[in-house]
């Protein structure tokens, strides 16, 4: 045997929380929330992401080191954002 | 040394082994894909922050319909691809070619409704090249808006149609009960990636198709 058994009503519970999860950010996109427009989008995403990741993609159940394999890419990925925005959001100040 | 354990490579102590090995493999590999998509994020984010106006128009010219409908069909392609892989631990071989063909004729769907959906894009002239008529506001930044556009959901819908590939090969294995309950670690690292593939469109639909929407 290997790797974790999901029972089945595990997969369609994580299923209909992404779906409910889409019809939420289609509806939360066409309120007028200002600049709270990207971040309700954007955080929608990431919870459906990390769902995703950690129940289908079975993290929860895997090895220390998928766990730091999947974090490194999250990570990097942030660096790349972070810092390049950093750079670009601040060049007026100057 | 153990031998005649089915599956299991010489150098491998046992197939949990070899199957973690598989499976890091294939993480190490789509830490590069995010990496990957991830310029296109980055370079959409610093666009979409100098011309957010252009941009908005240009995502608000998307049919939203469409996108949530893409949404649902890949969130259910992953529900589906995720059955596959149970039924090959609980040892049911035609449950496996069964979930593996409902995922691919998901995905199948989605490239067809994609192809649909460029093909109008290309017959309203928003292809940016020379015959770019875009009527909003802001016509060179639009076209900005739709190069990413074209550039993030076209590389997207090739890694649908590799992951396609990927599943048939799979199901073909399948049919044939390549799969066990203790091996099967071939699907789960085709599963990862088309559970991948469905992670970049859960970030690619909020950012072209909903940026626009409200106000």
């Amino acid at each position: 045997m290997s790797g974790h058994l999901v029972p089945l009503k595990g997969y369609l519970g994580i299923f209909l929380a992404l779906m409910a999860l889409t019809a939420v950010t289609v509806y939360v996109a066409f309120l007028d929330l200002g600049p709270m427009n990207t971040v309700a989008a954007m955080t929608i995403a990431a919870v459906k992401a990390v769902l995703v990741v950690l129940y289908f993609m079975h993290v929860r159940w895997s090895s220390r080191l998928v766990w730091i394999f999947a974090a490194a890419g999250v990570f990097w990925l942030m660096i790349m954002i972070g810092l390049t925005m950093a750079d670009y959001g601040t060049r007026d100040w100057l | 040394m153990q031998a005649d354990v089915p599956g299991l490579a010489h150098h491998f102590e046992d197939l949990e082994q070899q199957h973690e090995a598989g499976r890091l493999g294939m993480w190490a590999f789509l830490v590069t894909e995010v990496m990957f998509f991830g310029g296109l994020f980055t370079g959409f984010t610093i666009y979409w922050n100098a011309y957010p106006d252009a941009f908005r128009a240009g995502s608000h010219h998307l049919d939203v319909r469409l996108g949530t409908l893409y949404t649902a069909v890949l969130i259910g392609s992953s529900l589906t691809m995720a059955l596959a892989i149970r039924a090959a631990q609980v040892g049911r071989r035609r449950a496996q070619v069964g979930w593996l063909v409902t995922t691919m004729l998901l995905g199948t769907t989605f490239l067809v409704v994609k192809g649909f959906e460029y093909q109008h894009k290309w017959a309203d002239g928003l292809l940016p090249g020379p015959g770019f008529a875009w009527e909003g506001p802001d016509a060179p930044h639009a076209r900005i808006f739709f190069s990413f556009y074209f550039a993030m959901t076209g590389l997207h819908a090739l890694h649908m149609l590799i992951g396609i590939g990927v599943l048939l090969t799979m199901c073909v294995k399948a049919a044939r009960g390549a799969f066990t309950p203790s091996h099967h670690a071939g699907l789960e690292i085709s599963g990862l990636y088309w559970h991948f593939v469905d992670v970049v469109w859960i970030f690619l639909f909020p950012l072209l198709y909903l940026i626009g929407r409200h106000g």
